[in-house]
């Protein structure tokens, strides 16, 4: 019976997926968020003060006329700082979301296709996500030293598992389906079938899972940073910043809550936009991943 | 007096859906002690209408719009929601098509059915176990005292099917409605369950509303029947009246459309032979590391062949094996044992490297037109696929698709459209391109007609046959359908758990079957007995 | 079932095995002389090559490994290079407030949660689902310790009906005063899970409610509520209990955390108090320490799923 519930959806091309995804409300306002955001993080920096000028006379003041958010403990100014942290955490978020999904589409790939490379895979993946991602980016960090680049991969490592099992999962149900039966008896060679008939199958649950990524990573780098265990203090992150603000929180609280709000606003933009996009592409697997 | 009368109905549909309504003013009608046979194929509303009466359907998609439902003389289309419930199970019941999902996977069946009980009416709960035996034992279930605490996964098909069936008459409602109750069940459970159904209602009186889609069924258990088509009912009457003299053309095309029982006459085949199994046999499991592990013999020593210009059928039920051997000659599995000769090589433990080039004279056509083909690629490149994979240039295997497509009897166009743009059947006819293309000289039917509607079946079967003909192909046709495998097949096989139990012509099978279980699932066969105009 | 439970126990092996390679690589094969890092950049030769000693690390790499796997199977984590005491005694010490956080915090976001999600399935697409989802989204995006400060603000800095920080043990200290500074972390920690478990919930629920058992049971007449209380919740429960099961990893980040900015006592603050002195082998025991808590707790929720789904035999 050709019930049109149980059909499959068809997708016939990624390029009309892309519009209908805008035409989601939840992608809709949080990518336009998103792109207030960006758009901040490049400009922004041109037009403010010198993040790092310091000012002694003029320190710990309140959002007022000495700076739109006010000044930290050495005078620096508040606002100029946020504006210009943005672009550590949109860098951070990006980069992480793209090499933990490369690395983890590579590996999901192979685990989900070569039986013997699986159990391999997959049993050194569950040792990955035992180890609590937060102690293994700080181990990693504190072993190799603070740049950007360390606490880069000090993030993706422990995200890379979450994509592999997902692409896994989809290589898995995929190279069940007929359609790639048919393609291996009219001789198509493995890595053709990998990638012409799986490989179009990942991206749509890979899109979703790299802006939860994204998300997460945002997050796990203003910990870091929060802990002192981040990038560089020099490097006004918006996590540094909320650190430094730590000593003084019962008397200039919005040294924390300025650029708290800005992260959370950036992150909950990027999560509104996944959980749009997995709406509409509305990969089964993705949903169980979370 | 009627138990139940639709009168004038119409439902209709959300908008965007191909038509307006889903049912279109149709008027019907089950007396008591009367089983009526609604009977159309997919889309012609039949199950909406089943729907409609219980007050299940979804009412923000499907709006009855005009007309009444009458239960016992009472309009259900307005009657509160609660009301709606308290008739739900008390006087009118259902029962549904698979009943695997439609129990709940983590109650003990005999709960399931005490909880009719509990909704409806106050017993102690000794009281209600004993009238969940009766239940039970009325629909002849083994031993109900230690069913009663099983799960429904540990029961067999059939068990499940009387599970649910003694949950719906288990408060003896006046209507039971039943929706494609048997078809998910294997052939000889479906007639268990049919004969089951009959002699209930014929002890109970109950009126039944039995929605089908299967002519056969009709015939075993119809009194009246209705015929509807895109949301109308075309055409009711007494049972035999519709089926040996339709008056509608959609009725008469339909009926026309059900493959015979009885094979015509065929002449042996004599060409060379093209696929040859020997001892041919698929385990799966280990031994375990003690000796503990399951094994399960999915095909156990099955030795066939097929000449060039044959069709060799293999029937059997879920779990006989009749695809693991299919899959195993396309070599999708790996046999455990045996051997399966094409041109004369053992291909059965041939690498996939040396493999490749034999891969070009065996094909196949799956079951599932939705999933045979890469939604996200173009018919044409679906179909050019295999002869590129082997060197032939675009041109040369585009032309050549293009043939093809006049060949399964579509226009050449639709090389250029996706897959969601045709119907099941027509995709049916775009996967037999598919693997015409690669010039086989074996192609596998693997139940390839078993999703289509009745009147799509006999146009993909006619096409099969055809271009068996016309290309000499030795085809292995795999079926659950014995209606249809006596159309098609010059032999059959006929497998049970693994093993081969009985081949030979298919005349000679059907006229006179040697083995029990051939003889049991023959009479199985919904409407055996019954002549079709 | 015995059998099941054994062999899913062994299963467990090989993923302790890669555990301990990854931790024991880690400082192998960072950049430079591991003896030098661990020693700090104010360390004289001495200092290195006593540390070199006092870890083995002239040895075969190798042999290393197995010494060092074989002291962590009776139960040594290696003793800490600044305190001199064993690790697993600074685990013990450390351990309880970690242990009441994590309880208080898990108890909380499934009471809170299960039911949120639950109600958010059950009246999908209303204003309390809508509500539902934007807490969740909310919660996955506030970074843990911006919510703990905006906690402290509002209620231990204006409302001052909660204290700012510390810790007080149930044991020694009565439950009054636990409760009273365990409150705000707990809270803080737990919107996170919240978010996570109820989220789950409400997709497992819906899932649920659209199966085929479920249409049985209107056909039977049953009520809307009873449906969801009898049939839905219990099949909706597997993909909820292993998501809490994966949110253990997530809790043990966040612990840390949230000890740091509420300034309790516990394993999340030795950590860092670690890191900040580099005393490598208590880093290395909490590691190992959380990831053999991980893989238990996983462990039990695996077996666990037979008491929801007669379907799952061992």
């Amino acid at each position: 019976m050709a019930d049109p519930a149980t059909a499959p959806r068809d997708l016939p091309a990624e390029l009309s997926l892309a519009r209908l995804a805008l035409r989601n409300r939840s992608v809709y306002w949080g990518g336009l968020l998103l792109c207030i955001i960006v758009v901040v993080a490049i400009v922004g920096p041109y037009f403010t003060a010198e993040p790092s000028a310091l000012n002694p006379t003029n320190r710990l003041k309140p959002p007022g006329p000495n700076g739109v958010f006010g000044t930290d403990m050495l005078g620096r100014d508040l606002f100029s700082r946020v504006i210009n942290g943005a672009r550590v955490s949109l860098v951070v978020g990006l980069a992480v979301a793209v090499i933990a999904v490369s690395i983890g589409l590579f590996l999901g790939l192979i685990a989900g296709y070569i039986r013997v490379m699986d159990a391999l895979i997959m049993r050194v993946m569950d040792g990955l996500m035992s180890i609590p991602a937060i102690l293994l980016a700080i181990a990693l960090i504190s072993l190799s030293g603070a740049t950007l680049t360390t606490v880069v991969i000090a993030i993706v490592i422990p995200e890379i598992p979450r994509v592999v099992r997902l692409v896994r999962a989809v290589v898995l149900t995929v190279r069940e389906e007929p359609y790639v039966e048919a393609a291996i008896s009219v001789g198509t060679r493995v890595p053709t079938i990998m990638a012409r008939h799986v490989l179009p199958n990942t991206i749509a649950p890979l899109i979703v899972q790299a802006t939860y990524i994204c998300g997460s990573a945002m997050l796990t780098e203003a910990i870091l940073g929060f802990l002192g265990a981040g990038i560089p203090p020099e490097i006004p992150s918006w996590g540094n910043i909320m650190s430094e603000g730590r000593t003084f929180f019962q008397l200039t609280p919005w040294i924390i809550f300025f650029p708290g709000l800005a992260l959370a606003a950036t992150v909950l933009a990027v999560n509104i936009v996944g959980d749009g996009l997995r709406d509409t592409l509305d990969p089964r697997i993705a949903r169980n991943m979370r | 007096m009627s138990v139940l009368e639709i009168e004038n109905l119409s439902v209709s549909l959300p908008k965007g859906a191909d038509r307006k309504f889903a049912i279109e003013d149709i008027t019907l009608s089950v007396g008591r002690g009367e089983i009526v046979c609604v009977v159309g194929e997919s889309g012609s509303g039949k199950s909406v209408t089943a729907f409609s009466v219980m007050g299940l359907a979804d009412r923000r998609a499907l709006t009855p719009v005009a007309g009444e439902i009458r239960l016992e003389g009472e309009n259900l289309l307005e009657a509160s929601d609660a009301h709606l419930r308290s008739l739900r199970g008390e006087k009118m019941a259902m029962i549904f098509q698979e009943p695997m999902t439609a129990l709940n996977p983590v109650l003990r069946v005999g709960d399931q059915i005490a909880e009719m009980l509990e909704i409806h009416e106050t017993l102690s709960a000794s009281e209600r176990r004993a009238r969940v035996i009766a239940a039970m034992q009325d629909v002849r279930l083994p031993d109900p005292e230690k069913m009663y605490g099983s799960y429904p996964h540990q029961l067999s098909g059939g068990q499940r099917q009387r599970i649910m069936i003694a949950m719906a008459l288990v408060l003896e409602p006046v209507l039971l409605i039943a929706d494609e109750p048997t078809t998910a069940l294997d052939v000889t459970t479906q007639a268990q369950i049919l004969k089951l159904i009959k002699d209930i209602q014929t002890r109970k009186g109950m009126g039944v509303l039995f929605i089908t889609h299967d002519f056969g069924v009709v015939a075993e258990i119809a009194d009246r029947v209705a015929v509807m088509q895109n949301g109308r009912i075309v055409e009711q009457g007494e049972a035999g009246a519709v089926l040996g003299a339709p008056s509608h053309p959609y009725t008469q095309m339909l009926i026309g459309a059900v493959p015979s029982m009885t094979p015509p006459e065929r002449q042996p085949a004599t060409g060379k032979i093209a696929l040859e199994t020997r001892g041919l046999g698929k385990t799966y499991g280990s031994p375990g590391l003690f000796g503990t592990g399951r094994t399960v013999h999915a095909a156990q020593a099955v030795n066939l062949t097929v000449r060039r210009g044959e069709t060799l059928g293999i029937v059997g039920e879920s779990g006989s094996g009749k695809s693991t051997v299919a899959r195993c000659v396309m070599r999708l599995i790996d046999p455990t044992s045996g051997e399966i000769l094409i041109n004369d090589e053992n291909i059965a433990t041939m690498r996939e490297g040396r493999l490749r080039a034999h891969r070009r004279d065996i094909q196949i056509v799956f079951q599932d037109p939705y999933r045979s083909l890469n939604p996200r690629r173009t018919v044409g490149q679906s179909i050019v696929e295999g002869p590129m994979n082997f060197g032939i240039g675009r041109d040369e295997a585009r032309g050549r698709a293009e043939e093809l497509m006049r060949v399964v009897g579509l226009a050449p166009d639709a090389l250029e459209r996706f897959p969601h743009q045709f119907s099941g059947g027509q995709r049916q006819r775009i996967c037999i391109a598919r693997a015409l293309a690669m010039e086989p000289v074996i192609l596998i039917a693997d139940e390839a007609v078993s999703a289509l509607d009745v009147s799509v079946q006999a146009q993909v079967l006619d096409l099969l046959d055809d271009v068996r003909k016309r290309f000499d192909l030795a085809m292995l046709f795999i079926t659950h359908d014995l209606r249809v495998a006596a159309q098609i097949c010059d032999r059959i096989m006929v497998m049970n758990q693994g093993e081969v139990v009985e081949s030979g012509p298919t005349a000679a099978v059907y006229a006179n079957p040697q083995q029990d279980y051939t003889k049991a699932l023959l009479a199985a066969a919904p409407g055996h007995h019954a002549r079709f105009a | 079932m015995l059998r099941y439970v054994l062999l899913r126990i062994l299963s467990t092996i090989p993923v302790m095995v890669i555990v301990a390679l990854f931790v024991f690589l880690m400082l192998r094969l960072a950049p430079g002389d591991p003896a030098a890092v661990i020693a700090g950049d104010y360390a004289t030769a001495e200092d290195v090559a006593r540390i070199r000693e006092q870890l083995g690390l002239s040895d075969p790499i190798v042999v290393q490994f197995f010494r060092w796997v074989g002291s962590l199977m009776q139960g040594d984590l290696g003793i800490s290079i600044f305190s001199g005491k064993p690790v697993s005694e600074l685990i013990a010490q450390r351990i309880e407030p970690t242990l009441m956080l994590a309880l208080t915090t898990i108890t909380f976001a499934v009471l809170v949660a299960v039911p949120l999600g639950t109600l958010a399935a059950f009246k999908a697409g209303s204003w309390i689902d809508r509500f539902v989802m934007l807490f969740s989204v909310g919660g996955f995006s506030i970074p843990v310790f911006v919510l703990g400060y905006i906690l402290i603000y509002i209620f231990s800095m204006t409302l001052k009906i909660l204290p700012v920080q510390g810790y007080r043990s149930p044991f020694t200290d009565g439950l009054g005063p636990f409760l009273l500074h365990i409150a705000l972390p707990s809270v803080t920690l737990s919107v996170i899970f919240i978010a996570l478990i109820s989220r789950m919930t409400r997709a497992s629920v819906i899932e649920v409610l659209e199966e085929d058992y479920i249409r049985t049971a209107r056909a039977k007449g049953q009520s809307e509520y009873n449906i969801l209380i009898h049939h839905a919740l219990r099949n909706a429960a597997v993909p909820v209990v292993t998501v809490i099961g994966i949110g253990i990893a997530l809790l043990i980040g966040g612990v840390v955390v949230t000890e740091s900015v509420f300034n309790i006592p516990g394993l999340g603050r030795l950590v860092l108090d670690a890191v900040l002195a580099r005393d490598y082998p208590i880093i290395q025991g909490l590691i190992l320490f959380f990831s053999f808590i991980y893989i238990v707790i996983n462990l039990l929720i695996d077996l666990s799923y037979t008491l929801f789904d007669p379907r799952i035999r061992y």
